[in-house]
């Protein structure tokens, strides 16, 4: 479950007021707003990317609000993947298993198995600079699932993808949250994307002048 | 409409053509005034101790220099181009000093440096009586001389390749379990790998033409603080112009093949990524 309450954050004249909504266990929420109402920030702050002015993030019961980003255990795949360019697919896959000193025998099996998953099978050994749109955001998301975090947070994943891509990631991301374990939080504009996968829709509300600009 | 973008195609080569002649040209006379005395000169220059040690210095000072230019160059490019701290445009605006600077005054002011008196004492007394260590008029005088220029250059292009890197690597990093350290070795510090190499390469070419720190505050003694630029100098001063061309020749082939590995190492680095 994801609860964040009061969150407030403020970059330059933009300002996120207050904001505060529940995403049960196991649930598709997704969170929709006009450009500029803060679903980037949103995510970020509860991915502890930003530094917010007040409120609470917590998690599965945890109160997450002040710790670092590495302790939070959240996925997250942002707009364009971001995948790390010097690294395979493989590699990318298996990043947070290093980091978390995972033993080499159990990183190669949980590769494969999100590769099973994900349908990145036989990109494993591919770089990832020729990647299509699809294959990005699917390699990103086994290399943000790998550690199985309780919470998955998506920035517009299907918005540059063709419809046959974006298809298929609906399919995955309608076998994850069928899988069982993860709650997700998605962001997008597209109406199309929240019918198909949303379990509930947060609304933000139209961007909030700051104070220098009212 | 064709013929129009041939002539103004035409008139960019030819005025950025005139430049890339120069260069071309410049070489061309060198070679051209030493003509059959070539190979004799060379075989001469390479017979004498004195450039065989200068050569050698050369090689092992830029190296040196080049090494400590990305040590310092890599965290300042970095904080430089990730970060906001109160200070950062000073900084940026002090470390722009060696580049424009004329060479001789970064010699002598690295002079003033170590023999101003504090406390009774210069540094240069200080590291003499505490360490047992010459600077001035010795070789570490050169590979200083070398990488307070060099250094620079060194900063300002991996400030450049860490500003190029996404922020967004580092901070999916952090949400991966890398602290933000291990952001930096795991995630940005590979991807800025030809910009490092970029950047070693241009210190070391840099040193390699450094000649004007090195005479003020390293001297100029044969065989003791003598590098290729130093060698240029005595064998004109002493009327030796064939010496001095065929030395000028050497260090132009060296700065071409370190230039050529660069450009083969970013390629093969192509093919792997």
């Amino acid at each position: 479950m994801i609860t964040v309450s009061d969150l407030c954050v403020t970059a330059g004249r933009f300002r996120l007021d207050r904001v505060a909504f529940t995403v049960p266990e196991g649930s598709h929420a997704v969170l929709m707003g006009p450009s500029g109402a803060g679903k980037t920030t949103v995510l970020e702050s509860i991915c502890g990317l930003r530094r917010i002015d007040s409120g609470k993030v917590i998690i599965a019961g945890r109160n997450i609000t002040a710790l670092p980003p590495a302790e939070r255990n959240i996925g997250f795949v942002p707009q364009d993947g971001a995948l790390f360019p010097h690294l395979t697919v493989r590699e990318n896959a298996a990043f947070a298993l290093k980091v978390k000193g995972w033993h080499r025998e159990c990183r190669g099996a949980r590769v494969a198995e999100l590769a099973r998953q994900l349908r990145i099978e036989p990109l494993l050994d591919r770089p990832v600079a020729n990647l299509s749109g699809g294959e990005k955001q699917r390699v990103a998301l086994a290399r943000a699932l790998a550690v199985r975090p309780p919470v998955l947070l998506l920035d517009e994943p299907l918005s540059a993808l063709d419809s046959d891509s974006r298809q298929n990631l609906r399919e995955i991301l309608q076998s994850l949250r069928q899988a069982g374990g993860v709650t997700i939080l998605h962001v997008t504009h597209d109406a199309a994307d929240a019918e198909s996968l949303a379990t509930q829709v947060i609304q933000l509300p139209a961007p909030h002048a700051g104070p220098a600009a009212a | 409409m064709l013929r129009n973008t041939n002539a103004f195609l035409a008139a960019l080569a030819v005025l950025g053509g005139s430049y890339v002649l120069l260069i071309l040209l410049m070489v061309i006379a060198d070679v051209a005034y030493l003509g059959d005395r070539l190979p004799a000169t060379v075989k001469d220059v390479f017979s004498s101790r004195d450039v065989r040690d200068s050569l050698s210095l050369s090689l092992s000072t830029c190296t040196m220099a080049a090494g400590l230019s990305v040590l310092v160059g890599v965290p300042l490019g970095y904080l430089l181009a990730r970060e906001k701290w109160p200070g950062r445009a000073f900084v940026e605006w002090l470390i722009d000093i060696p580049v424009v600077l004329p060479p001789l005054v970064v010699g002598l002011s690295l002079l003033i440096l170590f023999h101003v008196k504090v406390g009774g004492q210069s540094l240069e007394e200080f590291l003499n009586k505490r360490f047992d260590l010459r600077v001035s008029f010795a070789v570490p005088a050169i590979v200083l001389a070398q990488f307070a220029v060099a250094a620079a250059f060194a900063v300002r292009m991996l400030r450049l390749t860490f500003s190029q890197i996404p922020r967004r690597t580092e901070e999916v990093a952090l949400t991966l379990g890398c602290s933000r350290a291990g952001a930096f070795w795991r995630v940005a510090l590979p991807q800025a790998k030809r910009g490092i190499l970029g950047a070693f390469t241009l210190s070391w070419a840099r040193s390699l033409g450094e000649f004007g720190p090195i005479l003020v505050f390293a001297g100029a003694t044969r065989g003791r603080t003598e590098v290729l630029s130093t060698t240029v100098w005595l064998e004109l001063s002493i009327g030796r112009l064939d010496a001095a061309v065929t030395v000028s020749l050497l260090m132009i082939a060296i700065s071409l093949m370190v230039l050529g590995l660069v450009r083969w190492l970013g390629k093969e680095d192509e093919l792997v990524v």
